[in-house]
């Protein structure tokens, strides 16, 4: 079994942890505090013959006391929560050098298109991928989030960034990692059937590395003539059926299915 | 509403179909799949059948082959060595002949062919369909089977029948639908892999086919009489033809379509996305055609 | 000091009560005991059935894709040779969640016990408007049949989990369901169509209809729960109803309220169901909360502590359940900084609940604790809801929510306080008032060990979820293996579906125990737990009209051990006007 959170990659990760530990312990006193309690209670004031219970209406002082330390505590974890949730999410918390990437979400894919060599979305050099999120190391990424049909959630555990994708919505969403490798992108939303099946995988790269896969990307591009924006185009199909679906080039005689 | 409607017709045929017994199936004798139309038997007389055959051409540059990108899905992808699954939009030969056309009677039959009991079938295999075109007929059962060790879904997306969308995650997995309704062309995409793409027509005679890579069709077995072929392509729309078929005689028709025809061949993304710097430092994105 | 000030309330004790055929009697019924029952009955049923669909879940996740047991007896639409479909496991997800939320744990709750207690409990002798009453059961029993009629239409039972996000919702294009999810919508109206006719009913009769004596301050606090539920209920169904009609039409007539194409927006209906949704939260614990207040004070044998801060902390979380709705939406997308103010009322709302708990635990300090069945389930209670509780706050910081959000920390933390909360709560008000029911007492010593093995089971069961969701694992997949982070859960996966297994196994316990005792039970005396409020003080189980005397209050609602009652350690609401006790005043 797992105790704690997955790696974390992410600049801003340390305060999300952070605030899980506080968290924990605050709530952990007060788990201890009230278990140990009523146990103590069980054994302490069992039925006894003869015993008669102490006749108590309550205790001015004392509720004063439990409703006062837990509203203090509350109130100041609601402070500090408040100005972690500003830093990651407020609306304009990206930094200004951040590389602008587009994710658009649909049943079960994520497109995901980037801004080429002059990293401006939105030009000819534009291109997508499907299902693959790259970007480099040490850099403050910002995501712009779409949907095409339903709900969906973007989310990268390691990076600790999660966000629900809307139809009709673009969302901006940032992050930066400080490690490079290989993640994966889940789906947090429930969007139909293949909602267990919509992951992606997403590789940080060194800058350098990063500008080579782009480049490579550009190139083979350009090689094969296509336009850049491929990523929803559908498969048009290159096997001939004879128009009975007894279809002859592939053999599928397996018995008894 | 229209659903309650579509809901009620199906009813009302699924008892007609019922009402009027297996007669259908018992006609249809294991092959009746064929597209030649052997199982018209009951109202064909063969002394006197007839038939369609042809070509189909094409004229122009057939739009390219664009690279599938299955990275991310390795179990198909290795099925594709070198430059990868490639898409093709349009089937086309070295001589300038156009396969995957689905071409069918459109008018001059009449009613009352038995249906068949053979199911056609749809396979995926390598996260593709095959076949990519099927033809079946009305009510005849579409076997929809996965050969991949991973979930596909089968989201048909007709007009008039009632669509279905369902999955099957393991490889092995076979269901059985069929159609009520006579209609050409139903879409059937896979929304786990949005290059997979494949067309079913349903008709409600034994008179359709697909033509072969060599661009070549052929419908046998037709009674004689006038009638209206069309074909029918992806790309480039669908073309129409009188015919006259006279006893014991087979009909030539041809159909040719060109490059012009061809709708979009990339499903566009839309207006590229634009962010927009407002001066105080805040970004915004809108949807809009780009500057350059 | 000990005046009594003693309302004629102008209502006839004993009524000319004809003898009634078996249909009026126990079919049609106006009679709030008899509802009260049949409510029993059918809440019972769907908590089964709740429980088998979690079982098929179970079982998909601990072994993916490999053939249920008696998988044969599905369709090939749900499980083609026993293997469960994606599309199917969303329907049994989604169904779970609406059969346990709305017709189970709601009905157990406030359908069978605001109908069977408030009458009894305030002095009563039915509720203000029986028939009312009695077609709000009329109108429940459909509701739950068309939802489970819905998995037998074609494209299966609703698959857009309980919350029914749109437009995953409202587009069948996308779920592969239209019949299943138009009788979800159906069945839900109809719900809460009875549920706003059931709360119409509590509402007046417990304004108007309270004993002789029966001050604010003497209502048990069960009452008291029940009645600011009602009020919840009043308030926030009537919003799902409107939300549901909405997304009906956007189904079936084009409107496009939550389709983002022509101007709809996705987001309102989150708004519309959580708006709702929170004091439902609310609606299903409220009451629980008022079972074990008063059983953990008879167990104890003393007053309920801090009576008036229990109210007070009962109106306060009501209020406070209508401003918080937001903080299901952190990220879904909805202006940040309303996520931070929706992080402060949540903050606020955990203040009452932490009062409620501290306050049990005053109810028990120095007391005489007798552990019978009833009272080890509120043991359970509070000490579950606890954590279920504390849960709750590492969702509501919003920062640490992006991380936990639609994981199974969430799915956790439900469980806690439904199954831990309401649900322990609801078994212990089952044993309590079993015997004023079907005039028999359940067997204590099968009712001792149900509540040990579904103790021990639910925390194996549930417990480990906490660790999924904090390794970051998702809500509602169908298989969990696919992804690294999750791949190497598997076997906390098979840890919670053989205890899960292991806890449905309990029921059985429970259900055995449930029937044998209605035939074969003890026979009940009027008062067996020596207990207080006025349903202890007519036989087990009452008469039509509940009363052969018509009860004039002088008490409070949980007088026990009070000094100047020497013979033994309770004081009955209606019994000695000459002791004074503190809510005589």
């Amino acid at each position: 079994m797992n105790w704690s959170l997955p790696e974390n990659i992410a600049t801003y990760g340390g305060k999300i942890d952070a605030l899980f530990w506080v968290i924990t312990i605050v709530t952990g006193i007060a788990f201890v505090l009230v278990e140990v309690g009523i146990i103590w209670f069980c054994v302490k004031y069992r039925r006894r013959e003869g015993h008669r219970a102490y006749y108590t209406h309550g205790s001015k002082s004392l509720e004063v006391l439990w409703t006062a330390v837990p509203a203090l505590a509350l109130v100041a974890l609601g402070v500090y929560s408040a100005s972690v949730w500003a830093y990651i999410k407020g609306r304009d918390a990206a930094p200004s050098e951040s590389l602008h990437i587009a994710v658009s979400a649909k049943q079960f894919e994520w497109n995901v298109t980037y801004a080429g060599a002059d990293e401006v979305l939105g030009t000819s050099d534009d291109f997508s991928t499907r299902n693959q999120l790259h970007f480099p190391v040490n850099r403050p990424i910002l995501v712009w989030l779409e949907a095409e049909d339903v709900l969906h959630s973007f989310f990268i555990p390691q990076l600790r960034v999660k966000q629900d994708a809307v139809p009709g919505m673009t969302i901006p969403v940032w992050f930066e990692a400080t490690k490079t490798g290989d993640y994966q992108i889940g789906c947090a939303e429930l969007c139909g059937l293949g909602h267990y099946r919509m992951r992606a995988r997403v590789t940080i790269h060194e800058p350098a590395a990063y500008e080579a896969w782009v480049g490579e990307q550009i190139a083979a591009r350009a090689a094969s003539g296509e336009p850049t924006v491929v990523a929803a185009s559908a498969d048009l199909g290159n096997d001939v059926g004879d128009g009975t679906g007894q279809h002859a080039g592939h053999d599928h005689s397996a018995g008894g299915m | 509403m229209l659903q309650k409607t579509r809901l009620l017709a199906t009813v009302a045929a699924a008892g007609l179909v019922w009402a009027c017994g297996g007669g259908g199936d018992a006609g249809g004798d294991g092959d009746a799949g064929d597209a030649g139309g052997e199982t018209a038997a009951p109202v064909v007389d063969p002394a006197t059948a007839g038939a369609i055959s042809g070509l189909i051409a094409f004229e122009g540059e057939a739009p390219a082959a664009e690279r599938i990108d299955m990275a991310e899905e390795p179990e198909c992808d290795d099925a594709y060595p070198g430059d990868g699954a490639l898409t093709q939009h349009a089937l086309v030969s070295s001589d300038g002949m156009l396969g995957n056309v689905f071409v069918y009677v459109k008018e001059g039959l009449g009613a009352g062919f038995p249906t068949p009991s053979q199911p056609a079938v749809l396979d995926q295999e390598n996260c593709r369909y095959h076949p990519h075109i099927v033809g079946l007929q009305v009510d005849q059962p579409l076997l929809i089977r996965n050969s991949d060790p991973i979930l596909h879904n089968i989201n048909t997306q007709p007009s008039i029948n009632r669509g279905f969308n369902i999955s099957q995650p393991q490889a092995g997995m076979e269901t059985t639908r069929d159609f009520g309704m006579a209609e050409v062309m139903i879409p059937v995409k896979c929304d786990v892999h949005g290059w997979m793409s494949a067309f079913v027509g349903v008709v409600d005679h034994p008179y359709f086919a697909v033509s072969r890579g060599d661009g070549a069709f052929s419908l046998p077995n037709l009674p004689p009489g006038d009638y209206v072929v069309e074909a029918w392509h992806e790309l480039f729309g669908t073309q129409t033809a009188n015919v006259t078929v006279g006893e014991g005689a087979t009909a030539e028709v041809s159909f040719t379509f060109n490059a012009g025809m061809a709708r979009n061949a990339v499903v566009p993304l839309g207006d590229p996305l634009i962010i927009k710097h407002a001066e105080d430092g805040s970004l915004t994105a809108v949807r809009e055609p780009a500057d350059d | 000091m000990a005046t009594i000030v003693a309302e004629p309330t102008g209502i006839p004790v004993v009524e000319e009560h004809h003898e009634m055929s078996f249909i009026r009697k126990y079919i049609f019924s106006s009679d709030h005991k008899v509802i009260g029952i049949q409510f029993l009955f059918l809440s019972l049923f769907f908590l089964l059935v709740g429980g088998l669909l979690a079982m098929l879940m179970r079982w998909q996740l601990a072994w993916p894709g490999r053939p249920m047991p008696f998988g044969g007896l599905f369709p090939e639409t749900m499980a083609p040779d026993g293997i469960m479909l994606p599309e199917f496991y969303i329907s049994l997800v989604t169904m779970h969640g609406t059969f346990m939320v709305f017709f189970a744990i709601m009905l157990l709750l406030v359908g069978v016990y605001a109908n069977y207690l408030i009458p009894l409990q305030i002095g009563a002798p039915d509720m203000a408007f029986p028939r009312l009453n009695m077609l709000s059961f009329w109108t429940a029993v459909p509701a739950g049949l068309i939802a489970l009629a819905s998995f037998a239409v074609e494209g299966g039972a609703a698959g857009a989990g309980w919350t029914s996000y749109a437009p995953l919702s409202g587009m069948p294009e996308y779920s592969g369901v239209s019949m299943g999810q138009q009788m979800w919508i159906v069945s839900l109206v109809l719900l809460g169509l009875s549920s706003i006719l059931g709360s119409t009913n509590y509402i007046t009769t417990v304004i108007n209809m309270r004993a002789p004596g029966m001050l604010w301050t003497r209502m048990p606090l069960t009452v008291w729960a029940l009645f600011i539920t009602a009020i919840l209920g009043l308030l926030a169904m009537p919003v799902l109803s409107g939300g549901l009609i909405m997304l009906l039409f956007d189904q079936t007539i084009g409107t496009h309220f939550f389709l983002p194409e022509t101007g709809g927006q996705p987001l309102l209906w989150q708004h519309l169901f959580w708006f709702f949704g929170h004091p439902e939260v609310y609606i299903l614990i409220l009451p629980a909360m008022g079972f074990v207040s008063e059983i953990l004070s008879a167990g104890s044998r003393k007053p309920v502590f801090g009576y008036k801060a229990m109210v007070g902390a009962i109106v306060a979380i009501a209020f406070l359940g209508f401003i918080v709705w937001g903080h299901h939406m952190f990220q879904s997308g909805m202006n940040p900084v309303l996520g931070t103010s929706f992080m402060v009322s949540t903050m606020v709302i955990a203040v009452p609940s932490a009062i409620k708990t501290f306050n049990w635990m005053g109810t028990m300090w120095r007391g005489n604790l007798h552990f019978h069945t009833p009272m080890l389930f509120a043991i359970g209670f509070v000490m579950l809801f606890v954590i279920g509780g504390l849960s709750g706050i590492f969702m509501a910081s919003a920062p640490f929510d992006i991380f936990i959000h639609d994981t199974y920390f969430i799915v956790a933390h439900i469980h806690y306080v439904l199954f831990g909360g309401a649900l322990f709560a609801i078994f212990a008000a089952i044993y309590y008032w079993f015997p004023k029911m079907f005039g028999r007492m359940m067997n204590d010593r099968w009712g001792k060990i149900h509540f040990a093995l579904t103790f021990i089971f639910f925390n194996l069961a549930f417990f480990p979820m906490h660790t999924q969701g904090l390794a970051g694992m998702m809500r509602r997949l169908y298989d969990t293996s696919g992804y690294t982070h999750t791949a190497d859960l598997q076997g906390t996966h098979l840890l919670i579906t053989i205890s899960a297994f292991a806890l449905f196994a309990t029921g059985v316990i429970f259900a055995i125990n449930f029937f044998g005792s209605m035939f074969r039970g003890e026979k009940a005396p009027p008062n067996p737990w020596n207990a207080t409020s006025l349903e202890w003080q007519t036989p087990s189980p009452p008469k039509h009209g509940n009363w052969e005397q018509a009860p004039v209050v002088y008490h409070g609602p949980h007088e026990y051990s009070h000094p100047d009652v020497t013979d033994k350690d309770w004081l009955a609401q209606n019994e000695r006007p000459d002791v004074v006790s503190p809510a005589g005043h």
